[in-house]
C-alpha cells in the first residue's frame, strides 16, 4: 500500500517568536526552521508501517516555498521514498493547501494519508479533515495508534475525555497526535542516501486547484504582558493572598 | 446576518464550552440558534438550551447516527442547514469542534477560523498564533464565517426561564467510509484539564512517578486537574494526556500551580494564559518567576503538604 504523508516547513519549536515591529507580521527572517513537530510524527509513522511490511511506499509532500526541499530532504533521511512539493509563494491558508493536496492525492492514489494534527506555527488543525471532504474520505484526527484490520485502517484518537476507536475505509485520511510514536533521528549515512532520492517540484497554478483568498491577516501583536508577580514567604502567606488577594480559592 | 452555534453534551448536559461558545456567538450581534444533534438525550438537552438567554430557535436532530458526533455524519447536516441560511457558524474548539467545522468549511468551500479569543466584528477576529506568542487579527472574506472560539477566553452563556422554539430537523444519512468501533472513556473524579478552573501541575522538579501523589492531592483539595509538563511526561512521572504546552493541552485556568516546572518556552504556551499563577521552585532565578504572579521559593517536597494541609 502506498502512504502519502503532508508535511510542513515551519518556524523551530524551541525558537521564541518575536512580532515586527511594524505589526504586520512574526519575524521569519534568519529564524531557524524546521520539520513541523506533528508532521515528523507521521512521517515516522509511515516508515513504521513500511517496516512492518503493511506500505510499500512512502512519499512525502509539501506545499510551500522553495525552500521546503528542506524538510523533504529530512523526510526523506528519515526513511520516505520520494518527496514531492508542490511550489507556491502564495500565503498557505488551509482550504487551499487542501485544495492542492487532493490533486496530488487524485493523481499518486494512495491508500492511507497521513497529516500532523497542526502546525506550530498557524495552529489551525484544518488541513487534515477539508483534504478528507474534498476527496470523501473517513477521517481519523488525533490519532494515537494506527492498525490494519479486515481491509480496514483502525485508528484509536484522543478526543476529550478519553480516547475512542474508528474503522476506516481506504484510502483514509488520519492526522497524528503527539502520542503516536517518538520519532527517529536520521543518521549521517541516511541524510547523505537522501540527497540522492527523487524529488519532484511542480508548480502549484499547474494542478488547477481553483484557490482563492478567504482569510485576511490585517495585523499581529504581543500577547498581554503580565504584571510583574511577587515573592512570598511561606505557604500560609500564598494560601492568604489566593484566598483574600486573588481571590481564586 | 444568522449565527448557528454547534452544540455539544455529555451526559445529557451541554458542555462549558457550549455555553462559551453561545456567548461568543451573540457577540456577533445577529440572531442566533443552536444545533443539538444526538442520540435518545437529544430532544431532554435541546429543551434544556431552550432556556438560554440570548438564543432564538434550537433545532435538533435526534438520531443514532449521530451518537458520536462523528465528522462524516454530523457534516453533511449542518452544510444542508448552514448554505444559504447563516452567515455565522460557531463551535466550541473542543475535540470535537475541531474535528468537525474544517469538514464543513471544505464542503462549503469557506475557509475558517480556529480557537477564536476576541470579537471584533462580524467578519474580523482575534486568535492566538505562534503557541501564543503572537496574536493575530484576522479578516474573513467568505459569504459564510466558520470559528471555532476558546472557551476560556469567554463567559459561559447564562440561563432564564423565557423557553425559545425547538424545531426537528431531518437527520440524514450515516456515513458508509467510517465506522464507531468502541471508546474508552477516562473514569476521574477530576474535572477535564482543558476546561478545568483549577489546575496543579508538576514538572522534573517532582523527581519520580510516586512523588505526583503530593500534586494529585493539593488538586484534589482544590476540585482542579493535574498538569505536567513535558520533561515531567518524558521522565514518565505523568502520562502524556496531562501535557502542558505548545504540543499539549493548551490550558487557562482561573489558578495554575506549577511546582518543579522551570518555566520553558513549550509549556509557558499551554498556561500563560491563567489567570493567576502560582510557581512553587527551589530556583528563584527560573524562567517561570518571570510569569507568576506569586513565586514561593521552596523545597516542593515540603511545601506542598503543607499547602495540603492549609487548604
Amino acid at each position: 500500500m502506498k502512504v502519502l504523508v503532508a508535511v510542513k516547513r515551519a518556524i523551530d519549536p524551541n525558537v521564541k517568536v518575536r512580532v515586527k515591529a511594524d505589526g504586520s507580521d512574526v519575524e521569519l527572517n534568519g529564524v531557524k526552521m524546521a520539520l513541523n513537530p506533528f508532521c515528523e510524527i507521521a512521517v515516522e509513522e509511515a516508515i513504521r508501517l513500511k517496516e512492518k511490511g503493511l506500505a510499500s511506499e512512502v512519499v512525502v509532500v509539501s506545499v510551500g516555498s522553495s525552500a521546503a526541499q528542506e524538510q523533504l530532504r529530512t523526510a526523506l533521511a528519515l526513511g520516505a521514498d520520494r518527496a514531492l512539493l508542490v511550489e507556491t509563494s502564495a500565503v498557505l491558508e488551509p482550504l487551499n493547501v487542501a485544495k492542492y493536496l487532493s490533486k496530488v492525492i487524485d493523481n499518486e492514489k494512495p491508500q492511507l494519508i497521513l497529516f500532523g494534527k497542526q502546525a506550530i506555527d498557524q495552529e489551525n488543525n484544518q488541513v487534515g479533515q477539508m483534504v478528507a471532504q474534498l476527496i470523501g474520505s473517513g477521517q481519523a484526527t488525533y490519532a494515537s495508534s494506527i492498525s490494519y484490520i479486515e481491509d480496514q485502517w483502525v485508528v484509536e484518537r484522543e478526543v476529550d475525555g478519553g480516547s475512542q476507536t474508528l474503522a476506516l475505509s481506504v484510502p483514509a485520511v488520519v492526522t497524528c497526535d503527539l502520542r503516536l510514536n517518538e520519532p527517529r533521528y536520521a543518521s549521517l549515512p541516511n541524510i547523505m542516501k537522501a540527497k540522492k532520492k527523487p524529488l519532484e517540484v511542480v508548480a502549484a497554478d499547474t494542478l488547477g486547484a481553483g484557490v482563492k483568498e478567504h482569510v485576511r491577516l490585517l495585523g499581529v501583536a504581543p500577547p498581554a504582558v503580565r504584571k510583574a508577580g511577587i515573592k512570598v514567604g511561606s505557604v500560609s502567606e500564598l494560601v492568604d493572598k489566593l484566598k483574600n488577594v486573588a481571590g481564586v480559592i | 446576518m444568522r449565527t448557528l452555534v454547534i452544540a455539544e453534551h455529555v451526559a445529557g448536559q451541554l458542555t462549558a464550552g457550549t455555553w462559551s461558545a453561545i456567548t461568543a456567538a451573540i457577540e456577533l450581534g445577529a440572531e442566533t440558534d443552536l444545533l443539538v444533534t444526538g442520540g435518545a438525550d437529544a430532544p431532554a438537552v435541546a429543551e434544556q438550551a431552550a432556556l438560554t438567554l440570548g438564543l432564538h430557535r434550537i433545532l435538533f436532530a435526534q438520531g443514532t447516527i449521530f451518537e458520536k458526533a462523528l465528522a462524516e455524519n454530523v457534516q453533511p447536516l449542518i452544510t444542508s442547514l448552514v448554505a444559504d441560511r447563516y452567515t455565522h457558524v460557531v463551535a466550541d474548539a473542543s475535540s470535537m469542534g475541531r474535528n468537525v467545522l474544517p469538514r464543513v468549511a471544505a464542503s462549503l468551500d469557506v475557509g475558517m477560523l480556529s480557537d477564536v479569543i476576541r470579537v471584533v466584528s462580524a467578519d474580523t477576529f482575534q486568535r492566538p498564533i505562534y503557541a501564543g506568542n503572537a496574536i493575530a487579527t484576522v479578516q474573513s472574506l467568505d459569504p459564510i464565517k466558520l470559528l471555532t472560539v476558546r472557551a476560556s477566553a469567554f463567559a459561559q452563556a447564562s440561563s432564564q426561564h423565557n423557553r425559545c422554539e425547538v424545531i426537528a430537523v431531518d437527520s440524514g444519512q450515516s456515513a458508509s467510509n467510517t465506522r464507531f468501533v468502541s471508546e474508552q472513556l477516562t473514569v476521574s473524579e477530576r474535572p477535564d484539564l482543558s476546561s478545568a478552573r483549577v489546575v496543579v501541575s508538576g514538572g522534573r522538579g517532582m523527581q519520580s512517578k510516586e512523588s505526583f501523589a503530593l500534586i494529585e492531592r493539593v488538586a484534589d483539595k482544590l476540585g482542579g486537574a493535574v498538569g505536567a509538563s513535558r520533561a515531567a511526561v518524558d521522565a514518565g512521572f505523568a502520562p502524556n494526556d496531562l501535557q502542558v504546552g505548545q504540543t499539549g493541552k493548551i490550558v487557562a485556568p482561573d489558578l495554575y500551580i506549577a511546582a518543579g516546572i522551570s518555566g520553558a518556552i513549550q509549556h509557558l504556551a499551554g498556561m500563560s494564559g491563567s489567570k493567576v499563577i502560582v510557581a512553587i521552585n527551589q530556583d528563584a532565578e527560573a524562567p517561570i518567576a518571570q510569569v507568576a504572579d506569586y513565586m514561593l521559593v521552596a523545597d516542593l517536597f515540603e511545601a506542598l503538604p503543607e499547602l495540603e494541609t492549609a487548604l
